[in-house]
């Protein structure tokens, strides 16, 4: 199996996004982001677009629609951006306090134990 | 409506809301792919980030195109906690390059495990000396490959680990120890959030 990317020309990557770029601190989504498909995909759609409506049929991290699309994570994060602003899908963010929040970790700790 | 490639996707439960983060770091054949299968309810899936070397300023696509873009590629596996919490857990490489990417990739991460095979054990050196520049919490995890017996107050020497960083012995082929690796970072972590690593606990020497 390729690697995501790697067999694509960075024209094809620069056509994908307009030229924008997903690396931007205004770029809301984080790697596990979870995003969900609020609307089927359309007739017309940039096929791209389409994929991510697809695969978000549930939610579906960032990371992961990255990686079934097999383009690098900030391309995704630039087509998420235009779906989120087209009302097509919608965001779950991580919760950022969680790396301090006691309650996450005792449920990490829980989950971590029923594996 | 389900595409080509998504014949083995398991989808997440439609409440999951909560996505986190752990780092697994090594060098290359320590073992990383392994314990992340070994956990994950999924098949491992391999992703890529691409940056240029100059930094985030001029980091655009354009850069893309010229010859200073780098690319990483990193492992990943998932562990559904509970009805909202998501666990990625990332199998990342400890190289140079690797680190200009961590900030825009694994910032909010809970934690890390540094994988650590004794017979390379340099590799790891700088792996560790990089999480504590970002301050991210850590602990160290040998994976055996029937090596030499090296002690763990050896391991800690060669690594200069701080005595409060937990080091455990584990063998990433097995669900049951790549699992307590995992508990015992997330025990640390409570632990350092609690003030409780105040105090410096007993070295740890069971293999987990």
């Amino acid at each position: 199996m390729s690697r995501p990317g790697r067999d694509d020309s960075p024209d094809r990557l620069y056509t994908i996004t307009g030229g924008r770029t997903g690396t931007g601190p205004d770029n809301p989504f984080d790697l596990v982001t979870l995003v969900v498909a609020e609307s089927e995909p359309a007739p017309g759609m940039q096929s791209e677009h389409a994929a991510i409506l697809r695969l978000a049929a549930a939610p579906t991290a960032v990371v992961e629609i990255a990686a079934e699309l097999r383009l690098p994570v900030s391309i995704v994060k630039v087509l998420l951006c235009d779906l989120l602003a087209a009302g097509r899908v919608s965001a779950r963010h991580p919760r950022k306090a969680a790396v301090y929040d006691p309650d996450i970790l005792e449920q990490v700790l829980v989950g971590l134990r029923n594996l | 409506m389900d595409s080509a490639t998504s014949d083995a996707r398991t989808p997440l439960g439609a409440s999951a809301d909560n996505g986190l983060k752990i780092v697994v770091v090594g060098g290359f054949g320590v073992g990383k792919t392994t314990l992340v299968r070994s956990v994950s309810e999924i098949r491992p899936l391999n992703t890529e980030e691409t940056m240029t070397q100059a930094g985030e300023d001029v980091d655009d696509v354009s850069g893309v195109r010229g010859k200073t873009a780098t690319t990483v590629a990193f492992d990943f596996g998932r562990i559904t906690l509970d009805a909202h919490n998501v666990l990625y857990l990332f199998g990342a490489p400890g190289q140079e390059r690797f680190w200009f990417l961590w900030d825009r990739l694994f910032a909010g991460t809970l934690g890390a495990v540094v994988l650590v095979d004794t017979r390379r054990i340099d590799d790891s050196w700088y792996a560790i000396d990089r999480l504590e520049h970002h301050g991210t919490p850590f602990i160290v995890a040998r994976n055996d490959f029937g090596g030499p017996a090296h002690t763990h107050a050896e391991i800690r020497d060669a690594l200069d680990l701080d005595p409060r960083v937990p080091l455990v012995d584990c063998d990433a082929r097995s669900r049951e120890s790549s699992k307590q690796v995992l508990i015992t970072l997330v025990r640390h972590l409570q632990d350092q959030y609690t003030g409780r690593s105040a105090e410096v606990p007993a070295p740890r020497q069971e293999f987990v």
